[in-house]
């Protein structure tokens, strides 16, 4: 079986998912319930000067029938005394010496305050820190946050002041509302951080009520905009945590954030090099037992691909990503329709004909209008058995006029059909042999033929 | 007769919703189960082509008017159509996903969701006629689905409208003969008043009786058709004027229009289509304690639709195959037991239809309190074609089918009285079809 304990940093867990740092890791309780439900570690929700929230915090984006696709907040850092959350750490780390528990800090940016806090999280038993330089709502507007993790400078005097006094691993949580993440991340680096968590939420504003035309949440007929999170944001955070992974200016362990709900996602942001994935949204949505799935998942798929441990595969992806100059401009693929698969639905064909390349057809029609037309011109009748002699034959069979058909020399291999059909299988890309040498753009510039 | 169409408390109990509405979360999540398919076969199986993904698609964005509005356009009737159409063999049957194993979309009660809420607020937008107004008057003869259709298309091309029934209200069968639990005569009686907005003239007449076609034809630039068929057929046994024989039309209308009406205890329909299960099952919510179906040829060749028929068997309903009715008894001028003989089937004939052998001796009696024939109705009489010039095929009228236009240029049909008996949204689309070339032709002499 494989064996799913952790040492990220240097910090210890029995395996990689943690709490991040926001409402289901905000008191004792709820850490200690996480626990037993099998999470690994916790960042606690953000510790310092305790402020005051307003009510109607979240707002969401459904898609298809589906809540939460993609989650907003406008809530703020703890707004519990910092001595009950100290005392509390202290109670979780006795009950549970092995599971992390990671103190996330954002004081205001000074010296002093910050020597103060980190030396608090860490007498309370702390196994690490997190600096939180990325929230990007409200404390952002006190010179906290975000506002630090926007500027490499700031990030990278704040990183060193918690270096003078750390004696538990540093890791500096980073925003992604910014043009660059590297160069946050490098200074981060350079200001003596031991690892990065990516990504801090996204600002975001989810949508506009129609009715009232203000925008989500409503806090009295007015909203303000919010960190976005949930499944909607990771292919976001994949790109950013693949960014500074594949960064020789970094070389940081990273702490994966953003959309991850399940093992899938777990597997993706490590196969791009992280070494712990951190939850909230996926928790707040559906409770802390997601993670038994999580664990079970990830090692049945581990087992099946042969990994023993994480570091078997972590990171395995990142070679896998280049420029584009790189890409092979020789390798050909075509859509080819399996018509024992198809059910008729034609989605494959309007999307090739308005969203694509127009080289899906539907036998005896020149465009999709036609067929339509057709349709519409032609007489149905209920069929009834004493008036009809019933045709049976074939019935429950896709007609083959609705099976639509690929022309392949005008196929660009562009996906499109296989990515609309909903019929897994039954639209495959198949490789074709072009006999020309795999060629780049770069080497056909190179090569003079740009 | 007509106060009593809307149906008591206990009436509605009684004929609750075969297929109950959903409510919005429900239409919800159904709607989103919808893939959008392009040139959607559940539109091409629709007789009236609905566009079917369009108005899902609508329920789905929370764009419920112009869901209501795109059913209308193509089916004025959508709302009974919606509970009355048999959608496992149309746009249910067509659906993509029985080919993904998974459960058709139910498009009949997302239908009746979309125009449940667009019949609880009038909505005076809907019934303004945008085309220019016309001068040549159509006649419609029948208040039914296919006139119906007919004289709303019509209207929306600018041309005026009158609508020729023989009962106190119009609607057709779809107030009188359709079971109760699919459709209530309030409810089409709605769609009526609907089509009456779009400014619809409705007359109660006898056409062919006090008013004579030669009278509409001077009144009227064209006569549309839409009268459905005759009486139900009798039986031609011995005792089928005893009290306590009533056809299956009349026993729906009369169960329909009297709430306390009560068949008995025990009841026999004759005949093996979905009008017999109709009042089969209606018997049966009724009161009545036993309910008989006897067809004369098996289970195989029953006209009634296969989920009808399945239905019945489940709300108690039981089926007696190969027995036919000689005899009709009675006591004291009423109907007491029927006289059966066992059948077999013999030759087919050219259509591929076995003939009904009598089986010699097979003789036997069965106790009725209500006995119902349930044998489809009459044809039409030869009168059209001797008196008006219209052709008629089969004791139906003949006419070419994209257009309906009869032998007669001054007249066009559709539904029952030219298909013989389907369903609604067959004489819906007829009369659609008729209206677009009536209006064509009527277009053509004014620019002529």
């Amino acid at each position: 079986m494989p064996d799913l304990a952790t040492s990220f940093a240097g910090i210890r867990s029995p395996n990689p998912f943690w709490l991040a740092s926001g409402p289901p890791a905000n008191c004792g309780d709820q850490v200690m319930r996480a626990f037993d439900a099998g999470w690994g570690g916790a960042v606690w929700k953000t510790l310092g000067e305790p402020i005051v929230n307003v009510s109607s915090r979240y707002s969401s984006v459904d898609w298809a029938g589906q809540r939460m696709m993609g989650l907003n907040n406008i809530e703020l850092i703890t707004d519990r005394p910092l001595e009950t959350n100290l005392r509390e750490i202290a109670e979780v780390k006795k009950r549970y010496p092995k599971h992390a528990v990671i103190a996330s800090l954002m004081v205001e940016s000074k010296r002093e305050a910050w020597h103060e806090i980190v030396k608090r999280a860490e007498g309370a038993g702390a196994d690490g820190l997190e600096l939180n330089f990325g929230c990007p709502h409200g404390m952002s507007e006190r010179g906290m946050g975000a506002a630090v993790g926007q500027v490499p400078e700031y990030t990278y005097m704040i990183t060193e002041w918690v270096r003078e006094v750390a004696r538990t691993p540093v890791l500096v949580k980073l925003t992604p509302n910014i043009t660059d993440i590297r160069t946050v991340a490098r200074a981060a680096r350079r200001g003596g951080a031991d690892a990065l968590s990516a990504i801090n939420t996204i600002n975001s504003i989810t949508g506009i009520d129609l009715d009232t035309l203000t925008p989500r949440p409503d806090v009295g007929r007015a909203s303000s905009h919010g960190g976005y999170c949930g499944p909607a944001v990771k292919p976001i955070a994949l790109h950013l945590v693949e960014q500074i992974a594949s960064d020789a200016e970094v070389g940081l362990p990273i702490s994966g954030i953003g959309g991850i709900a399940g093992w899938r996602e777990a597997a993706e942001f490590m196969l791009l090099g992280c070494g712990t994935v951190q939850v909230c949204t996926a928790v707040m949505h559906h409770g802390y037992r997601i993670v038994e799935d999580m664990i079970d998942g990830l090692e049945n798929w581990m087992a099946e691909k042969g990994f023993q441990t994480i570091e078997d595969f972590r990171g395995l992806s990142i070679a896998k990503i280049t420029d584009w100059k790189h890409l092979d401009l020789n390798y050909k693929i075509v859509a080819r329709i399996h018509d024992d698969l198809c059910i008729g639905c034609d989605l494959c064909y309007i999307a090739c004909w308005d969203g694509a390349h127009q080289c899906i057809h539907r036998e005896g029609y020149a465009k999709p209008e036609a067929a339509e037309a057709a349709s519409r011109a032609s007489i149905a009748v209920t069929p009834i058995a004493r008036l009809d002699a019933l045709a049976t034959a074939g019935a429950g069979k896709t007609p083959p006029e609705r099976i639509p058909r690929v022309d392949e020399a005008e196929c660009v291999g562009c996906n499109l059909c296989w990515l609309v059909c909903p019929v897994p299988g039954c639209i495959t890309m198949d490789r074709i042999e072009t006999g020309r040498a795999p060629q780049s753009w770069e080497q056909r510039v190179a090569g003079g033929r740009g | 007769m007509t106060q009593v169409l809307a149906p008591d408390h206990q009436h509605e109990e009684r004929f609750a919703d075969l297929h109950p509405p959903l409510d919005g979360t429900s239409a919800l999540a159904e709607a989103s189960r919808c893939l959008y398919c392009y040139d959607a076969p559940c539109t091409a199986a629709c007789p009236t082509h609905i566009d079917v993904p369009r108005f899902i698609k609508k329920i789905f964005s929370g764009n419920l008017r112009g869901s209501a509005l795109t059913i209308l356009d193509a089916n004025v009737l959508g709302l009974s159509c919606s509970r009355v159409c048999p959608v496992d063999v149309l746009c249910e049957g067509a659906c993509v996903l029985h080919r993904y194993n998974q459960k058709p979309i139910e498009i009949g009660r997302l239908q009746r969701h979309a125009l449940d809420r667009f019949y609880e607020k009038p909505d005076p937008q809907w019934s303004v006629i945008r085309a220019p107004a016309r001068t040549a008057r159509v006649a419609c003869v029948g208040g039914g689905p296919a006139s119906l259709a007919c004289a709303a298309e019509l209207r929306r091309h600018g041309f005026p409208v009158v609508v020729f029934d023989n009962r106190p209200l119009p609607g057709g069968l779809n107030t009188y003969g359709v079971a109760q639990y699919k459709l209530r005569p309030v409810d089409s009686l709605r769609e009526v008043d609907l089509v009456r907005s779009l400014g619809v003239e409705f007359r109660q007449a006898e056409v062919g009786g006090e008013l004579s076609l030669e009278q509409l034809e001077a009144e009227f630039a064209l006569i549309f058709l839409g009268m459905g068929l005759g009486a139900m057929h009798r039986l031609g046994i011995p005792g089928e004027q005893l009290r306590g024989v009533i056809d299956a039309l009349s026993f729906i209308e009369r169960y329909k229009t009297n709430a306390d009406f009560r068949p008995g205890r025990c009841v026999v329909v004759i005949g093996g289509g979905n009008t017999a299960i109709d009042a089969a099952n209606a018997a049966l919510r009724l009161g009545a304690e036993e309910v008989h179906v006897y067809y004369r040829r098996s289970e195989r060749e029953m006209p009634a639709f296969k989920a009808e028929f399945e239905r019945s068997k489940r709300e108690g309903v039981r089926f007696h195959w190969m027995r036919q009715p000689v005899e009709i008894l009675g006591a004291d001028g009423h109907a007491v037991s029927v006289k059966f003989v066992e059948t077999c089937l013999g030759a087919a004939d050219a259509a591929g239809r076995r003939s009904i052998v009598p089986v010699e001796d097979s003789f036997y009696y069965e106790a009725c309190d209500l006995l119902i024939p349930a044998i489809g109705q009459s044809r039409l009489t030869e009168l059209l074609e001797t008196s008006r010039a219209i052709s008629l095929e089969g004791g139906m009228v003949a006419v070419d089918r994209p257009t309906g236009r009869t032998s007669n240029p001054l007249y066009y049909a559709g539904g029952d009285c030219v298909n013989g008996g389907r369903e609604v949204v067959d004489a819906v689309a007829d009369g659609k079809r008729a209206a677009l070339a009536m209006a064509a032709r009527l277009e053509e002499k004014l620019n002529a």
